[in-house]
């Protein structure tokens, strides 16, 4: 069984007598221990699926499955619990608590599902051992760089050993050199074993990844666009597979 | 999140903003100490109170005095004897519901008691029994009270209270003489001989206040004067004062060496009283007792209602009703404080999680619940309720001395753990109520909605 099923999944939202179809219709599955890439230009939907899958909303229509779990109907209680232990989150704008410092930014997830304080110095070391930064846990977020700040942010998402980890534009508020390392950790993480979902516009970026799922105007786009700025010029061994389920 | 967490946010959150905090928490420290001063302030009075009627004799003492006649019995008036020594054996007799029954025969307004030369303003002279020791509760701290035997041979002796003391003696801060059994004072120009003396009655504050002026003489000697006796201070020391000047003698003594009419030699002495005072044996059936006696009367007085009973009910009942008041408004006004304080931190949680909706939704995306997110702000809440109520028992301290400068009553203030204990109960149910909107706002906040705030 893979690790995320999504089914006919549709988010209709209604803006006046408006419907605007942010996700029409999507079907999906991603395997445990897969890198994905999900891109499209602005306004295609990414940031809706991710939020989707990432247990922050739920869908008009359609079923999900999440490690074993159907979401779609779960309550508030239920997703926020898998959210907790399940989904590591990376934002593009850090989104770590300015007044916490960096040790304490990366507990966060810990106290929520209960972990014993020396567990979670334990925990929350080791993770940023990961991301290099074992030796700033004492810092604010406003003493480090921005590259420094995602790497925090990523120490954050996996310290609970999340099943998946979702990056929206997790480096659209980089310099390209920075945004690159960040990457490199990214591919780093995938090959020790974890399911990754990078969200972006960039097809450069969606490069890095095995597989890529595009996205336009809410549904899944059957091909990639062999045009796409990028793709064809810096093939990867991976380049050429589409975005449609493997099963 | 557990308790413990949140309370640590909720003590970091006030230290990040410790002026605003300080601010905020004003309206519950001023709300918290007014509420413990105000009733320290009550149970001062109380106590003062309760001491002041133990000192008159306790509600169980009830005085009878002669009263008009009613219009009824206008034409029996000759047969009204008045209250005689006759009523007081009548009720020892036939009233068992009271314990004890003394008669009370005064020296009206011209009495003069005079000392080597010295003269008190006013002198509360009266002859009674022995017993009147225990109905009037007094103490006898020197000699002793005169005796059924100094009654029946109507011997020039008496004992007085304090007060003449100090008018006929002098202080003994002065003269150095405490005691003054064995002096003889003159009474309307006869010779009694001061058998005892009694101790000095005060209230708890006088007390006080003496003991502080004999560690701290007066420097300034300023003009020698008498402070009067009337209520000067506080609504209470009339009742002490009275007590201080009080001259007890024989009833027979009175009668026989005063009360004779001045013209004829074989003329028998007035009989009448001037009161009598009876002491309920017990305070809940003061009612039937007071039955019991007026029956008794009735018979001694030929069917002439001629005489009344008068109770402490009524002016206890006016204390009680002045304490009531005084609670009440003392309650209205810590209410008020408590009320501002609440929407003082009700507005600054709403300041602080609109300051704080990106944090939320940051929570929320790793986890955090409905009620994690509530329990967090109502607890930041309450923290801050709570040092301010902390702050506030402190304050009362403060505010109770400055309370007794600034109006100085006869009753010291008691601040009672109790109060303390409500006080700090009611600031932290004022942190509930306020946090409450506040944390209901903060815990149903859409995580995406609350990511994307800038
Ligand atoms: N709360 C909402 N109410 C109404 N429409 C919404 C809402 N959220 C998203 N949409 C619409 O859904 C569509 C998809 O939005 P989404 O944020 O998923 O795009 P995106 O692919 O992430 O774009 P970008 O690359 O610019 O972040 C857009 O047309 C957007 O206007
Ligand atoms: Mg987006």
């Amino acid at each position: 069984m893979p690790l995320v099923e999504l089914r006919n999944v549709s988010k209709i939202y209604h803006l006046g007598g408006e419907e605007i179809r942010a996700l029409d219709d999507v079907s999906l599955d991603i395997d445990s221990g897969e890198f994905i890439s999900i891109i499209g230009p602005s306004g295609s939907g990414k940031s809706t699926l991710m939020h989707i899958l990432g247990c922050l909303d739920s869908p008009t229509h359609g079923t999900i499955q999440l490690d074993g779990t159907m979401i779609h109907n779960a309550s508030a209680r239920e997703l926020a619990g898998i959210r907790n232990r399940k989904i590591g989150f990376v934002f593009q704008f850090f989104n770590l608590l300015p007044r916490l410092n960096v040790m304490q930014n990366v507990e966060l997830p810990m106290i929520y599902s209960g972990v014993s304080s020396r567990e979670r110095r334990e925990h929350a070391m080791a993770s940023l051992k990961m991301v290099g930064l074992e030796n700033r846990s004492k810092h604010r977020p406003m003493q480090l760089s921005g590259g420094q700040q995602q790497r925090v942010a990523i120490a954050r998402a996996l310290v609970n050993s999340p099943r998946i980890v979702f990056a929206d534009e997790p480096t659209g508020n980089l310099d390209s050199r920075t945004g690159e390392a960040i990457l490199e950790l990214f591919r780093q993480l995938s090959t020790e074993g974890r399911t990754i979902a990078l969200v972006t516009h960039d097809p450069e970026i969606a490069a890095v990844t095995p597989r890529r799922i595009e996205i336009r105007d809410g549904k899944i786009a059957q091909k990639v666009d062999p045009k796409l700025a990028g793709l064809d010029r810096q093939p990867t061994e991976h380049a050429m597979q589409n975005g449609e389920p493997s099963s | 999140m557990n308790l413990i967490n949140a309370i640590l946010v909720g003590f970091k959150e006030i230290w990040t903003h410790k002026f605003r905090s300080l601010l905020t928490m004003l309206g519950i420290i001023l709300g918290v100490s007014s509420l413990v001063a105000m009733s320290a302030l009550v149970k001062g009075m109380e106590n003062g109170m309760k001491d002041a009627l133990v000192a008159i004799g306790g509600l169980e003492k009830v005085r009878v005095e002669e009263q008009d006649i009613p219009a009824a019995q206008r034409h029996l008036a000759d047969q009204a004897a008045g209250l005689t020594i006759n009523d007081v054996y009548a009720i020892h007799r036939s009233a068992p519901l009271i314990k004890i029954a003394t008669p009370e025969m005064r020296l009206g307004r011209f009495v003069t008691v005079t000392h080597a030369g010295k003269t008190p303003d006013w002198a509360n002279v009266i002859g009674t029994w022995p017993q009147a020791l225990e109905m009037n509760q007094h103490v006898v701290e020197h000699g002793r009270m005169f005796t059924e035997i100094d009654d029946e041979l109507a011997r020039n002796v008496c004992v007085i209270g304090t007060g003449i003391r100090d008018q006929l003696f002098g202080p003994p801060e002065k003269t150095g003489q405490e005691n003054v059994v064995g002096e003889e004072i003159q009474i309307n120009g006869q010779p009694f001989r001061i058998v005892g003396q009694f101790t000095r009655y005060e209230s708890e504050m006088d007390r006080k206040l003496r003991e502080l002026e004999k560690d701290q003489p007066k420097e300034t000697g300023g003009v020698q004067r008498r402070r009067g006796w009337g209520s000067g201070r506080g609504n209470n020391s009339w009742v002490y004062n009275m007590k201080n000047n009080s001259i007890y003698m024989p009833l027979n003594t009175m009668w026989i060496k005063f009360k004779s009419a001045g013209t004829g030699t074989n003329t028998v002495p007035d009989p009448r009283l001037n009161g009598l005072s009876i002491k309920v044996a017990d305070i809940d059936k003061l009612e039937p007792a007071l039955q019991q006696v007026r029956n008794v009367m009735m018979h001694t007085h030929h069917g002439i209602e001629d005489f009344s009973f008068q109770t402490q009910e009524n002016w206890s009942e006016g204390i009680t009703q002045a304490i009531r008041n005084q609670r009440m408004s003392g309650g209205f006004i810590s209410a008020i404080s408590l009320l501002v304080g609440g929407i003082g931190i009700m507005n600054i949680m709403l300041a602080s999680i609109t300051e704080r909706i990106r944090e939320i939704g940051i929570r929320k995306a790793i986890g955090a619940t409905y009620a994690d997110v509530f329990i967090q702000i109502l607890v930041e809440s309450v923290v801050i309720a709570l040092v301010g109520g902390v702050a506030g028992l402190f304050a009362s301290f403060g505010t109770v001395r400055l309370l007794m400068i600034m109006s100085p009553t006869e009753n010291t203030p008691v601040i009672t753990f109790s109060a303390m204990i409500l006080a700090f109960i009611f600031s932290a149910l004022v942190g509930v109520l306020a946090g409450l909107i506040p944390a209901f706002k903060a815990a149903k906040l859409d995580p995406i909605q609350a990511l994307r705030y800038e």
